[in-house]
């Protein structure tokens, strides 16, 4: 019991980065492929954010009488993975956009056709 | 007690992901996506990262999901049958989820106070910061000023986004007068209520703004909850009144002027004798220097983020209303 | 105190069992607007009862105005958003229930 208490988190990190791994391998459409990205994204954090965390500890804020904080540092390097995540994907959207404009489609199968025949 | 709050999040995430795969409404999947990040916000609060859980839950949550709204309206929300099997990814996905639990085993227990994650830096930081840059959120003062270099990338990562979408984009201007007029003009509800509220938003992001300090909070939260005022001005009150207001040009003028704001502040300490982004030789006293130069750079960090966020959503505004959608 | 823990502890479950017959009504309810209804009314009461659950668990300092605060913003725009979502249902065309069926009867007849 005790050593599923340990790992649970990071076994349910692995699952979710490979759901997100699966819908962006093997959705059609680019949009879900790109909010596949962003779960597989967000899974990633949540597995640095879980290394940091001390139990028993409270959060890198300093109050008086409060001596065991969990680790800053992986918040901080996720706090700028998050930032630069976001930013990775309005451009992934707007070049979705493009490509709607372009072929008329954000199919996969449909523009893959569109691309060969040219 | 937290333990069991963390298992029942993270199992509420893993249906919410799990549903995501077999849905063929891209709305429903989009919607779901939110969900997804306010969850992870609320499993990051559990975990003690409070700037992170701010973070996820205003920028995952709330622009993300805009911007991907955005897109929906002009690409279509169905999804098509897909012509592959899915069995070639099914085969890969098990492969590398069984290779990655294999790993995961040889990882120190969640949560031990002796992990090595702990050791020698972390205790560092977490003894040493309050002394030699006086703030109490250690986050903070880790990413501003000892990082500060860091983050300085981060906010031109951001600004090369804008310019990447504007690049592909492009906002344009309302000039012609066949494009019919977007907002909801019959929700008299709506429009009270957003004038009543979208102040105290702007207010609220200036305290998260300066109060990044002393709490959770800081430039790029802040900067991300003032443009989501903006987003909703836009939305209930329509695109051109939106841009009479705060116009295109205006704020791709905001974005360069935050990131200039940063560097400036890491060359003026290199002309008081200092290194590049060395705030000690800010001020005479080392400590009050430390706070002036993490207060112009997260006051630099917010501008930029705000003017690019509402510019990428101007952005996607401008072509969904280029498809005659409403 | 423990008065003060057993009253928070009431609200605190009471909330509970509103937000979960609220989730109940959104699997259980027939038509759109009825499910909107049960999903924004029941939001409404479980906010107010959590919310004043966890003010009696402060020591009424400066996070108890935080709190109210942050219940006046959510009794303001949790409203506002559930009424703008069926009026743009309704305006968009969507029908209660009795008028698809009245519709059915008619087409049949």
């Amino acid at each position: 019991m005790n050593f599923i208490l340990d790992y649970y988190n990071y076994w349910i990190v692995v699952f979710l980065m490979m759901t997100g791994f699966y819908i962006v391998i093997s959705a059609n459409n680019l949009i879900k492929k790109i909010v596949g990205l962003n779960v597989f994204q967000t899974s990633v954090f949540m597995l640095y954010i879980s290394m940091g965390k001390v139990n028993g500890g409270t959060a890198p804020i300093l109050v008086d009488g409060v001596t065991l904080y969990s680790n800053p540092l992986p918040h901080v390097l996720i706090l700028t993975a998050i930032v630069v995540g976001v930013a990775t994907t309005s451009v992934g959207l707007a070049l979705i956009i493009r490509i709607k404009r372009a072929y008329g489609t954000v199919e996969e199968n449909e523009f893959e056709k569109q691309d060969d025949a040219i | 007690m937290g333990d069991l709050i963390d298992l029942v999040l993270l199992a509420m995430l893993a249906i919410t992901a799990l549903q995501m795969i077999f849905l063929k409404d891209l709305f429903a999947v989009v919607m779901l996506f939110g969900i997804f990040s306010f969850l992870s916000a609320l499993i990051f609060i559990n975990l003690d990262a409070v700037d992170v859980a701010f973070t996820e839950a205003s920028v995952g949550a709330g622009i993300s999901t805009v911007l991907m709204l955005g897109t929906l309206a002009i690409t279509g929300r169905k999804e098509k049958k897909s012509a592959h099997s899915s069995f070639l990814p099914l085969l890969v996905v098990c492969i590398t989820g069984a290779a990655l639990i294999y790993g995961t085993l040889d990882m120190p227990p969640f949560g031990h106070p002796n992990n090595p994650i702990h050791e020698h830096v972390a205790p560092r930081y977490i003894e040493e910061s309050p002394k030699e840059v006086g703030l109490p959120n250690m986050v903070t003062s880790v990413l501003a000023s000892y990082r500060g270099f860091d983050t300085l990338g981060e906010t031109v990562v951001v600004f090369a986004a804008l310019i990447g979408v504007l690049a592909l984009l492009g906002v344009r201007r309302q000039e012609e007068n066949d494009v019919p007029e977007s907002g909801f003009k019959a929700h008299h509800v709506l429009h009270v209520v957003a004038r009543f509220f979208i102040p105290l938003i702007i207010l609220f992001a200036l305290y998260v703004q300066f109060h990044g300090d002393f709490g959770p909070g800081g430039g790029f939260q802040a900067g991300v909850i003032a443009a989501a005022a903006f987003i909703l001005y836009t939305l209930v009150f329509g695109l051109s009144r939106s841009f009479s207001v705060v116009g295109p040009k205006f704020l791709q003028v905001l974005a360069s002027i935050g990131v200039l704001l940063y560097a400036s502040v890491g060359l003026f300490s290199m002309y008081k004798g200092g290194q590049f982004l060395d705030y000690s030789k800010l001020a005479t006293d080392p400590i009050v220097g430390q706070h002036y130069g993490i207060i112009v750079i997260e006051l630099g960090v917010g501008i930029t983020v705000f003017a690019v966020m509402l510019s990428i959503f101007y952005a996607f505004g401008s072509q969904a209303e280029r498809s005659n959608i409403q | 105190m423990l008065i003060l823990d057993i009253i928070s502890s009431i609200l605190l479950i009471a909330g509970v069992f509103f937000g979960f017959s609220g989730a109940l009504g959104l699997f259980k309810f027939p038509d759109f607007f009825t499910r909107m209804h049960a999903a924004s009314v029941t939001d409404s009461i479980a906010t107010i009862l959590i919310l004043f659950g966890l003010i009696l668990q402060t020591s009424f300092d400066i996070n108890t105005a935080k709190l109210l605060f942050i219940l006046a913003f959510l009794m303001i725009t949790s409203p506002t958003a559930s009424h703008a979502l069926a009026k743009s249902a309704r305006h968009g065309g969507l029908l209660t229930l009795p008028e698809v069926q009245a519709k059915q009867q008619e087409r049949t007849h």
